[in-house]
């Protein structure tokens, strides 16, 4: 079969790979019928998540039709169409059955790696590094999705793919942004980062009952798209961040803050972005936390920052006597997407949101190394990027 | 990065190899490790206690044949194919809370130890904890014996208690195409790429 492989920094590359085999009684094989590109992919594209590995196949956003299940699997059957979720997760660990899927404790193999790193090891994604599996991706024509009897989604009715596609990841990632804000009447959101996370973050808000929802980004077209999700917009190239939203809020600051950058943010004072840019490249810091830093600096006193950008490793000058001496609470995760599923297809269905209004690009798989680049370099006005591989 | 693999991967073995130090003399170890197991106490005492069991966990062994008197004969796969045998026996056995062995006389690796089984606080299941001391051989079996127990003993047996568990909570062993044995310290270090196996 045809997939997108890591070849190394800056490089994917459609490769002719070996069809996937059912492993284990509660595998299925998916025939993957849309992909996509996440933020998070450029992450792997740039050289910043360790324990990748040349030939890894990419890809965590993916649905299709299930084509073969394990003796164990008795939910579904070939033909039927089905979202998968990015977090592998067992449904019978604690963590899983308290919700918490994406730190399902069975679903990687190479929890020991994540345990260096990280003192524990969350669950096993898809396409996303050997620390976190050392599973093959959906950017591809079939997929094993392990633990197919408790993560995919089926979709029994006629909703397009591209309504339904981000189910998978970024739809309940932003969605998860917005709800660990606890928001209540009268409360104003900020969300830093208007890509497809931030801009679901924004609408989620809205949905939930925001009094004001403000994007903050450097990309006009792409804070354009928040403003139809419902958000008052702030180019941080154009206007000062913290005091735009002093303004904004009459010197409270917002009531609470979405990180939707995570760890390779920009920052507008070229001494500050030179400082961690030189040292992510050197290595000596994983991840450039600017959108987070100036989260927290924003946020009220007594407020509540929500991150669901991603982070790798470890950041540097990390402002923690404001979040601190300011009572602040700090929420993140990635996001537990199986919790979600259902409830936000039903959204999708009673038409309180279509999540096909992030999509800007259509292409074929046989294109991902072109879309890789688009993406990374925000040309053609890229904001999501779905894949086609048949 | 791969590199990252790689050097990890010298590290590590290099640990392995200084850890084990059974090329030459004999080698001795005392290790702990623990995990929780979302499954009543009870049922996993019992899972435990039927000793033909332990090969779907404990990859190293190939099986565990057990005899009248709470004496078993483990077998193990070494290098070249090599089979290594041993006789254990049962040397205490408390229903629902521990179980301790010891080699018999004669065993290529000598051995004693004991796994015990407690609840976990809060209804998470039960608290599986295992205490082992070993003793290797020096000479020519030991460096097979060396070879056989290759991983780092510690991480050898951390990784047959999360494999326990992912058989006890989901009923299989997670593999992934760059793990397909499932958890395993050399292949964490030697990951296939992760794409399908043939």
């Amino acid at each position: 079969m045809k997939a997108n492989c890591w070849a190394g920094r800056n490089k994917v590359e459609v490769r002719e790979v070996p069809d996937p085999r059912i492993l284990n009684p509660r595998d299925a094989i998916v025939r993957v019928t849309s992909t996509a590109i996440c933020g998070s992919d450029l992450h792997l594209y740039d050289g910043y998540i360790p324990t990748m590995k040349k030939g890894d196949v990419l890809g965590h956003e993916f649905m299709g039709e299930v084509v073969e299940v394990g003796p164990r699997v008795a939910n579904l059957r070939p033909g039927d169409r089905v979202v998968v979720p990015f977090p592998i997760a067992c449904g019978a660990c604690v963590a899983c059955q308290n919700g918490m899927y994406s730190l399902c404790e069975n679903s990687n193999p190479n929890a020991g790696l994540a345990e260096k790193l990280m003192g524990h090891s969350p669950a096993g994604i898809f396409g996303y590094s050997h620390m976190l599996g050392g599973y093959p991706g959906g950017q591809a024509q079939y997929v094993r999705v392990p633990f197919a009897d408790v993560g995919p989604i089926k979709i029994e009715d006629d909703l397009p793919d591209e309504k339904v596609l981000f189910l998978s990841d970024i739809l309940p990632t932003g969605w998860m942004g917005a709800e660990m804000c606890d928001i209540k009447p009268g409360d104003v959101i900020a969300v830093w980062g208007a890509g497809p996370v931030g801009q679901f973050a924004a609408a989620a808000a809205v949905l939930l009952g925001a009094e004001r929802v403000i994007s903050i980004d450097r990309f006009p077209y792409r804070l354009e798209i928040a403003a139809r999700a419902g958000a008052q917009t702030l180019n941080y190239e154009e206007v000062d961040v913290l005091d735009a939203l002093r303004d904004i809020t009459a010197g409270r600051g917002p009531d609470a803050c979405i990180d939707a950058v995570g760890m390779e943010a920009h920052y507008p004072v070229p001494a500050v972005h030179a400082y961690d840019r030189a040292k992510q490249a050197a290595r000596l810091e994983t991840d450039r936390p600017h959108a987070l830093r100036e989260a927290i600096m924003a946020c009220r006193n007594g407020g509540i920052v929500s991150v669901v950008g991603v982070y790798g490793g470890f950041v540097d000058k990390f402002p923690m006597g404001s979040l601190m001496n300011r009572s602040l609470t700090m929420k993140t995760g990635q996001c537990h997407v199986q919790r979600y599923m259902k409830p936000l297809l039903d959204r999708i269905r009673n038409g309180d949101i279509d999540p096909g209004f992030v999509i800007t690009h259509r292409l074929s798989l046989d294109d991902a190394p072109r879309g890789f680049e688009m993406f990374k370099n925000k040309e053609h006005y890229c904001n999501k990027i779905v894949l086609r591989p048949w | 990065m791969s590199t990252t693999i790689n050097r990890q991967a010298h590290r590590l073995v290099g640990a392995l190899e200084r850890g084990l130090g059974g090329r030459k003399g004999p080698s001795s170890g005392a290790l702990r490790a623990a995990i929780t197991v979302n499954r009543p106490r009870r049922e996993v005492y019992r899972f435990w206690h039927d000793l033909e069991n332990l090969p779907r966990f404990m990859t190293h062994l190939e099986s565990v044949d057990t005899m009248p008197g709470g004496y078993s004969r483990w077998k193990a796969r070494g290098p070249a194919n090599r089979i290594i045998e041993w006789d254990a026996e049962i040397v205490q056995d408390r229903e629902d809370e521990l179980i301790s062995w010891r080699s018999l006389e004669g065993a290529a690796v000598r051995n004693r130890g004991s796994v015990s089984f407690s609840g976990a606080p809060g209804g998470r299941g039960t608290e599986v904890r295992v205490e082992m001391e070993y003793r290797t051989p020096g000479g020519r079996v030991g460096l097979v014996v060396a070879r056989l127990f290759g991983e780092h003993p510690a991480q050898q047996v951390r990784d047959d208690l999360r494999r326990f568990k992912q058989v006890m909570e989901t009923g299989e062993v997670a593999r992934s195409e760059g793990s397909p044995e499932g958890t395993r310290a050399l292949r964490r270090l030697f990951q296939h790429t992760a794409q399908p196996v043939r």
